[in-house]
């Protein structure tokens, strides 16, 4: 029982911590000003071209593909995997199980796979491109051995050493009801729900900021039509210095 | 200055370098003075508490630059962008890779403004703000041309020159400024350009121009200054005015306007459409330089404002002008405010207004450079991508002879010629020189592939910069052309008459 209500105040305490730190930082990046037109041209001139050009980041990495190939691939095959294995676990919070969740259940599965692919090569060229490893700090390699620990806790109890998934799922529907029952005492599923908190716990105070960030990043989001609309914005140098005497401002 | 080495041109592409740290950390730019800091209002020398001031500044644009919020927290160090500047291709610095450049500032984020940063900064990479950062900031943060090439590979769109700006802001604020690029915006606001050409010395020139090309077709072409009543207003980069070959573009304005008999004046009051509030990441001083514009169009009663050709002017100009000096109501609502001087010839063309004789530039087989402003920081015409449209299909309209370099190099994924973003001052001669390597290179190979004898651009900081790095690649310093001396040396003056 005792480790049970740890795991309990555990996910709490990360679930508290994941939301309000990423609504705090959100909050920032929503409240901050953005007071030029930095689109990065060409640019959509419509707010329908941009939500297309935001869709092309955010589902297909754009930008990152015209970059360079290998990253794109390895970035991408981990994100997309990751998706799938995210939704894959929907089964363990929600009662009853929708279709859709079943249905994805044995893609879920190879996406385990094709993550630790995924997040392998991107660790082989953090360490093997030069450029790569040059701009890396100990927090980028630790950031992937998390993420990659997370990936290979999860397989090992699918292939190697079963848990029981009913109990763990009846501990986090028990969460939600703020009710706590027992955790199987299983050292990998153990580690793998002690990574998965740290996880959330670093979330809003690391790189993976990059989530909602690019959804706020003004030379994606912006609408190319300065001429055609005036954007202004309410900061202090933009309304502070006099207006020409002679201006046409009424 | 020391010697330095012209990197060797081996094959079109660059190929990327082993990384050599630090090798460019001496190269930097002389220091301001106070007198050329107060009237910007920055402090005159580095102040006190300039740690303090430093955080406090950083503070204050994160709250007041989404931009810089975002691209701070961002950066996942994919290493996308890291052998996409040409600084780094040029000179194999790792410092000069562009996540690497903007580490330089979010190491002191990380330290100050995060958890993180401040009870692991070793963990996170956050450093202390102290005068070795400092100087490391002042050397990598002028060695960055705010291009945007980077922004373009980012995933997440994280764009250097902002930060670059910024750090150059936040430099500023506490009295370690760039004397080049701050001495120049001291003479906009005394005398109305970067160059500091008085009201009649401009007058004398304009006249010698009239004169020029009037021996030259036999036409009085006008270049009229402070013209009251003229329906357009043309505000150009000052090196327009005589620097070679930036005023045959200027000639090529005058013939194009008296061609379509269109009224227009230059502005002595605005005679510069630089302006380097962009380049020093100060909104307010490049607020006060765009009002100077609004100023001489009201002043002068015209209709319409054109820019002639000017990289980050015209990023200025279509992107922020209507912000800093707008609304323009008061101009003459069919044309978009502000017009290039591009989209200007080109609906000319398109209507067939203009009679062109294309073999005048059959000597010319011509390659166009774009201007890393334009083409990653404004747009002309009304469809995306008409940055690079427009000026190609002007050129082949008035050439015979025209050819792209290779697809990587032009459009959105354009080389900075080397020299932008303040950086064209001798004291930067060696960076300049490098920074110009992966833009030589493809400009090579269509010399030998396709015989091309001149690059034509639209930008002043380009031609001035190509002008002077031409010869150390083994060009000739007057293969740089403007593209309305192209149209110059092909429109037909009078010939309906
Ligand atoms: S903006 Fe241009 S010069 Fe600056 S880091 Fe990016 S690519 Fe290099
Ligand atoms: S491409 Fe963007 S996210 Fe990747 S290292 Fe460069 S700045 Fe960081």
């Amino acid at each position: 029982m005792f480790v049970t209500v740890l795991f309990a105040l555990l996910f709490y305490v990360a679930t508290a911590i994941l939301l309000v730190g990423l609504g705090v930082r959100i909050a920032g990046y929503a409240r901050a000003p953005a007071p030029l037109k930095i689109p990065t041209t060409p640019a959509p001139t419509t707010r329908g071209g941009v939500v297309l050009r935001m869709g092309t980041e955010v589902f297909l990495f754009n930008s990152l593909f015209k970059a360079n190939k290998w990253i794109w691939l390895f970035g991408i095959v981990f994100h997309v995997a990751l998706a799938l294995v995210l939704l894959r676990h929907l089964r363990y919070f929600l009662d009853p199980v929708p279709t859709w969740v079943v249905m994805i259940q044995p893609f879920g599965l190879y996406a385990a796979f094709a993550m630790v692919l995924g997040l392998a090569g991107l660790w082989v060229r953090r360490i093997f491109v030069e450029r790569i490893r040059y701009i890396s700090s100990p927090s980028d390699h630790l950031m992937l051995a998390l993420l990659l620990g997370i990936a290979l806790t999860g397989l090992s109890m699918t292939y190697l050493w079963h848990t029981d998934i009913t109990a763990v799922k009846l501990f986090f529907t028990g969460l939600m009801r703020f009710e706590f029952n027992p955790l199987p005492l299983q050292p990998m599923l153990l580690l793998h729900l002690l990574l998965v908190a740290g996880l959330m716990i670093i979330f809003p105070f690391s790189k993976l900021l990059h989530a909602p960030g690019v959804f706020f990043s003004p030379t994606r989001n912006q609408v190319d039509n300065p001429r055609e609309k005036r954007h202004v914005t309410k900061v202090k140098w933009m309304t502070a210095s006099e207006r020409p005497a002679t201006g046409g401002d009424k | 200055m020391a010697k330095f080495e012209t990197p060797e041109i081996k094959d079109e592409t660059v190929d990327i370098p082993a990384l050599q740290t630090g090798v460019m950390s001496h190269s930097k730019p002389y220091v301001s003075q106070d007198k050329f800091q107060a009237p910007l209002g920055f402090p005159g020398e580095l102040v006190d508490n300039w740690k303090d001031v430093a955080i406090n500044k950083l503070g204050e644009l994160l709250e007041t630059n989404r931009a810089l919020q975002v691209f701070m927290d961002s950066c996942v160090k994919c290493g996308a962008c890291t052998d996409k500047c040409h600084y780094f291709l040029g000179t194999s610095d790792p410092r000069n890779m562009p996540v690497a450049r903007q580490d330089l500032l979010r190491g002191v984020y990380r330290r100050y403004f995060t958890l993180p940063g401040k009870y692991f900064p070793k963990l996170v990479g956050a450093t202390d703000l102290t005068e070795e950062v400092l100087g490391e900031w002042y050397s990598y943060f002028h060695q960055c041309s705010e291009c945007r090439r980077c922004s373009v590979y980012c995933p997440y769109g994280i764009d250097t020159a902002e930060i670059t700006m910024a750090t150059r802001d936040i430099m500023n604020a506490v009295g370690v400024g760039q004397k080049y690029s701050n001495e120049i915006i001291g003479k906009v606001f005394k005398i109305g350009n970067n160059l500091g050409l008085p009201q009649p010395a401009l007058a004398d020139t304009l006249l010698g121009l009239e004169e020029d090309v009037k021996d030259e077709t036999g036409v009085d072409v006008r270049y009229p200054l402070d013209e009251k009543g003229a329906e357009v207003l043309l505000v150009t980069p000052s090196a327009d005015f005589f620097a070679e070959p930036h005023v045959d573009g200027l000639i090529g304005y005058g013939k194009v306007f008296h061609a379509a008999g269109i009224s227009w004046t230059l502005s002595s009051h605005a005679s510069e459409a630089a302006n380097f509030g962009l380049f020093i990441g100060s909104a307010e001083n490049m607020k006060k330089i765009a009002l100077r514009i609004r100023e001489a169009a009201l002043d002068l009663g015209v209709k319409r404002i054109i820019f002639g050709e000017c990289g980050h002017a015209w990023r200025v100009a279509y992107s922020y002008l209507n912000t800093l000096a707008g609304p323009f109501d008061f101009l003459d609502p069919r044309y978009p405010v502000p017009q290039h001087i591009c989209e200007f010839t080109y609906d000319l063309i398109q209507r067939r207004a203009l009679t062109l004789d294309k073999s005048a530039n059959d000597h010319r087989r011509v390659t166009f450079h774009d201007s890393c402003n334009v083409a990653r920081a404004s747009r002309m015409g009304d469809m995306p991508g008409g940055q690079f449209v427009i000026p190609r299909e002007i050129i082949k309209a008035v050439c015979n002879h025209y050819y792209d370099m290779a697809p990587d190099t032009i459009g959105e994924a354009t080389f900075c010629c080397g020299g932008g973003g303040g950086l064209l001052t001798d004291d930067l001669m060696e960076l300049r020189v490098k920074g110009a390597l992966p833009r030589m290179s493809a400009l090579k190979s269509v010399v030998e592939e396709h015989g091309v004898t001149h690059m034509a651009a639209i930008c002043a900081i380009c031609k001035s910069q190509f002008a002077k790095v031409l010869p150390y690649y083994g060009f000739e310093m007057d293969q740089i052309v403007s593209v309305h001396q192209l149209v110059s040396d092909a429109i037909v003056l009078d010939a309906k008459q």
